[in-house]
């Protein structure tokens, strides 16, 4: 355990003096660090679990970015505008991943050892899925008025949020398998919703 | 967990001594302005007539001289070709993008010989529209200096949202060229906002729509918290003001054409036409009616004009700027009934038009109390105000179009989306498509489209070295690095070798670093001083932060040192704060070398003793921690 701290004491690049690896700051002479190995939820302050609380998780990186992003650094050296904008850059891409329901899902099983890979498979292995998707993408394709797409684009929105509620449950009740079947099915659900959402706004420009 | 970090890398108070003022620029299509602000407060700064806008008007003589503004923007009538305006428009722009364009602008655009940017011909002389819009900027630096009595080499630049990388790099190099160091480009309708002081506003979703000369733009900011966050924007970069009069003064000359009995519009007709149809425009936004004349090779015409057959001749420009509005809100995911507040931006949303029209559109009265010409350059000011002395509020910008790279058959494959946040970092994998290949040629493109002809060329550099293997073994990973400004930085390594190319992406429509470098040393008598400065500054700013991080190191550590070794250091920091004071830069470097060679065996004892304390279990969130950072 103290061996572990110790070796998470690196040297400060500017007074050199040993500063915990964890720190944004040296303690000492007060320069920047660059970003740490953290995973995105402790990178923002937020306890590793799906349901998170979304204000909170905007308030944190509301408040890191504020300390860190590169416009605190106008005027400052080189190395420390260049280590802000890395910070800046690693508390956007927590911040992108985790405020994403899909994302996160995926990030979490990652980080709990249960990876999925949803960008390789451009193919629905699941036959009742697949029938289900291709019946709602055929539905929001013919649609041609306002109302029809407005009813179908909501509906496609609850599909998002009941399965999003699903893989809630199925976190809570650790069934990995179960969440990352529901993260596959999230996928193309969110999909559908991006399509019907796109579909209602050509409709309603009249094009 | 917020709370339990220290907070000791608070920006410190600028130091006086490090130059002159930094001033906030709007560098309009038609109008430029500048502002500075002072405690918080912003004022834009005039010339001897009491006007703010300075017209982005350019008039070359045959001479040699420049003139920029008001008497620029008169000479059009009589020496049209000595007169460049509207560059904005050209900014990081190939040939190919400005033959939409072609016919609407009063000069003649060729491309150099080796492609790339654009080039004006002007007065017998070939210019880049980012010599242009440097000679706009020294007017606005000079005006300035004048105002404030003072130097000034500093300043926020705006630029719309929707600027693509080319145009973004262009406007950074105009800056440069300039004599001025760009603190930050920040978009055009965060400006605004930022000058409504939407940031001490009610949180939530405000709207800016900004209709200038030649540009529209709607962004959808959301404020929370002392945050500004671009949600979404769109736009047009050929949309404005222009198209208006375009459409007026056609109206006139077919009029002037029936009149007279003429088939053949002459270049001077239609310049004047321009303008008497840009004056009755502006007019007709506080009177309903008028009547203007044209008159070239002494033969006039009379013109009336009503504002219902302006609007008439405006209408499918304010409707494309409304249809915009709707894909923006679309795009974000958002109703309107989410949008609190609407900002009007650009001197054309002063016609009561678009006013109506944005009004209906967002079911509420627009803000307008503050000049919408003048808005943009007072943001910018406020920006820079609070990145030279600190504040609480921060922009949040996104990327604004995706980025991507041209894959077999000529698809784009993106690599980062549009909207994102930045600064933001993000890769991509690709493979060889032929056994034994070694060399990958990447195309950097930006844009929405699928195919690679239907989106912008941004650059082109070829991945070599790469060890051959069969078709589809190699791992290239292609990583995108888009800064707090949007410039963007490739860089590509193949995987399982480590061969690795890094490019800052100078676009293909831009400058290169010699061409850059030619005109820096051609267009300022100065410009090796500027130089010398320049690296000067940056050694010192290196140097004071070796000094204060040395002896706040000293006031938490000093015990682990005998006497003579803390004579040594205070010889050395002594040594620093000297050559600081001249202006020998390598003096400086040799000096801050001096020093870290003095505190080397210092620096050891205290990680060190760090390392024994977090043995011993002290916590190392403690760790030196007795001192509230090195700021003096
Ligand atoms: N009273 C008015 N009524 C109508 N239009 C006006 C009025 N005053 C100015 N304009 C128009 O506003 C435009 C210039 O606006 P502005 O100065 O905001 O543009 P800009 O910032 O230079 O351009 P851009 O934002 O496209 O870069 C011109 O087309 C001008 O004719
Ligand atoms: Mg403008
Ligand atoms: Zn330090």
């Amino acid at each position: 355990m103290n061996a572990s701290a110790a070796a998470a004491i690196l040297p400060c690049w500017s007074c050199k003096g040993p500063v915990c690896g964890r720190a944004l700051f040296c303690s000492v002479c007060g320069a920047v660090q660059g970003p740490n190995a953290a995973d995105h939820f402790a990178r923002l302050g937020m306890t590793p679990a799906y349901d998170i609380d979304i204000d909170a998780l905007e308030r944190q990186y509301f408040g890191f970015q504020r300390r860190l992003h590169p416009d605190r650094f106008a005027g400052r050296s080189g190395k420390e505008k260049m280590l802000s904008q890395q910070q800046a850059t690693s508390l956007n891409e927590a911040y992108e991943t985790l405020k994403d329901p899909l994302k996160r899902a995926v990030y979490l099983l990652g980080l709990l050892g249960r990876a999925v890979d949803l960008s390789a498979c451009g193919t629905i292995s699941d036959p009742e899925l697949l029938m289900e998707q291709m019946e709602k993408r055929e539905a929001i394709a013919e649609a041609d008025t306002v109302e029809a797409i407005t009813k179908l684009s909501a509906s496609a929105d609850a599909d998002v949020i009941a399965c999003q509620c699903h893989i809630s449950a199925a976190f809570n009740a650790g069934d990995l398998d179960a969440a990352a079947e529901l993260a596959t099915r999230l996928k193309y659900l969110t999909k559908l919703a991006e399509d019907a959402r796109a579909r209602k706004g050509r409709l309603m420009r009249g094009a | 967990m917020l709370l339990q970090l220290h907070e000791p890398g608070e920006t410190p108070a600028p130091h006086d001594d490090e130059g002159g003022l930094a001033v906030g620029i709007d560098l309009g299509t038609t109008n430029s302005v500048v502002a500075v602000a002072r405690d918080g407060k912003a004022e834009v700064l005039r010339g001897e007539d009491g006007r703010g806008l300075v017209p982005s008007v350019v008039h070359y003589g045959d001479d040699g001289s420049v003139v920029v503004g008001e008497k620029a923007r008169e000479a059009i009538l009589e020496s049209p070709d000595h007169v460049i305006s509207s560059v904005k428009r050209l900014m990081g722009r190939g040939l190919e993008d400005v033959k939409s364009l072609a016919g609407t602008l009063p000069y003649s655009v060729e491309v150099a010989p080796e492609g790339g940017m654009v080039r004006l011909k002007v007065a017998g002389r070939v210019l880049t529209p980012v010599e242009v819009s440097a000679d706009i900027l020294r007017a606005i630096k000079a005006r300035a200096e004048a105002a404030l009595a003072k130097g000034v080499d500093k300043a926020v630049v705006t630029v719309p949202a929707y600027f693509d990388d080319a145009a973004r790099t262009a406007t950074r190099d105009a800056a440069r060229l300039a004599g001025l160091e760009v603190l930050r480009l920040v978009n055009e309708p965060t400006a605004a906002a930022l000058a409504y002081g939407l940031d001490n506003a009610a949180e939530g979703l405000y709207a800016v729509y900004d209709l200038g000369g030649g540009t529209f733009d709607v962004s959808l900011l959301r404020m929370e918290k002392g945050v500004f966050q671009v949600k979404a924007t769109g736009g047009d970069a050929a949309l404005g003001g222009d198209d208006i009069d375009h459409a007026i003064a056609e109206h006139f000359l077919a009029e002037r054409a029936e009149r007279l009995g003429e088939q053949t519009i002459t270049a001077g007709e239609a310049k004047q036409a321009l303008m008497v149809a840009r004056i009755a425009k502006e007019c007709l936004s506080r009177s309903e009616g008028g009547e203007w004349m044209i008159e070239v090779d002494g033969k006039p015409s009379r013109h009336f004009l009503d504002r219902a057959t302006l609007e008439r001749l405006a209408l499918p420009f304010v409707g494309r700027t409304m249809s915009i509005c709707r894909g923006v809100v679309a795009d974000a995911g958002v109703e309107l009934s989410d949008v609190r507040g609407v900002v009007l931006v650009g001197g054309s949303t002063r016609m009561p038009l678009v006013r109506a029209k944005v009004a209906e559109f967002f079911g509420r009265q627009p803000l307008a109390d503050i000049n919408p010409d003048e808005v943009v350059a007072v943001g910018a000011a406020l920006q820079a105000e609070a990145l030279t002395a600190g504040s609480d509020t921060l922009l949040l910008d996104v990327t604004p179009l995706s980025l991507g790279i041209e894959t077999m058959g000529g698809i784009v494959e993106k690599v980062i989306p549009r909207n994102q946040p930045i600064p933001v970092a993000m890769a991509q994998e690709f493979t060889t498509y032929q056994d034994g290949q070694t060399a990958m040629a990447i195309h950097v493109v930006q844009g929405e489209r699928e195919m690679v002809d239907q989106c912008r060329s941004l650059a082109r550099f070829t991945l070599r070295g790469i060890p051959p293997m069969t078709a589809g073994a190699a791992r290239i990973r292609v990583t995108f690095t888009v800064d707090a400004d949007g410039l963007l930085t490739v860089s590509a390594r193949e995987t399982a070798t480590g061969v690795e190319q890094n490019v800052a992406v100078k676009p293909s429509y831009g400058l290169s670093e010699d061409e850059m470098a030619q005109m820096l040393r051609e267009s300022l008598e100065h410009a090796r001083d500027d130089m010398a400065r320049r690296v000067l500054t940056e050694a010192v700013v290196e140097a004071r932060r070796s000094v204060l991080a040395v002896k706040a190191a000293l006031r938490a550590d000093s015990d682990l040192l005998s006497g003579t070794e803390q004579q040594a250091i205070d010889a050395a920091l002594a040594e620093v704060e000297r050559a600081i004071a001249g202006t020998d830069r390598d003096a400086v470097n040799a000096a801050v070398e001096r020093l870290e060679a003095a505190t080397k065996g210092f620096a050891e004892k205290r990680m060190d003793r760090g390392i024994r304390q977090a043995l011993a279990g002290v916590s190392v969130e403690t760790l030196g921690s007795a001192l509230d950072g090195g700021e003096e």
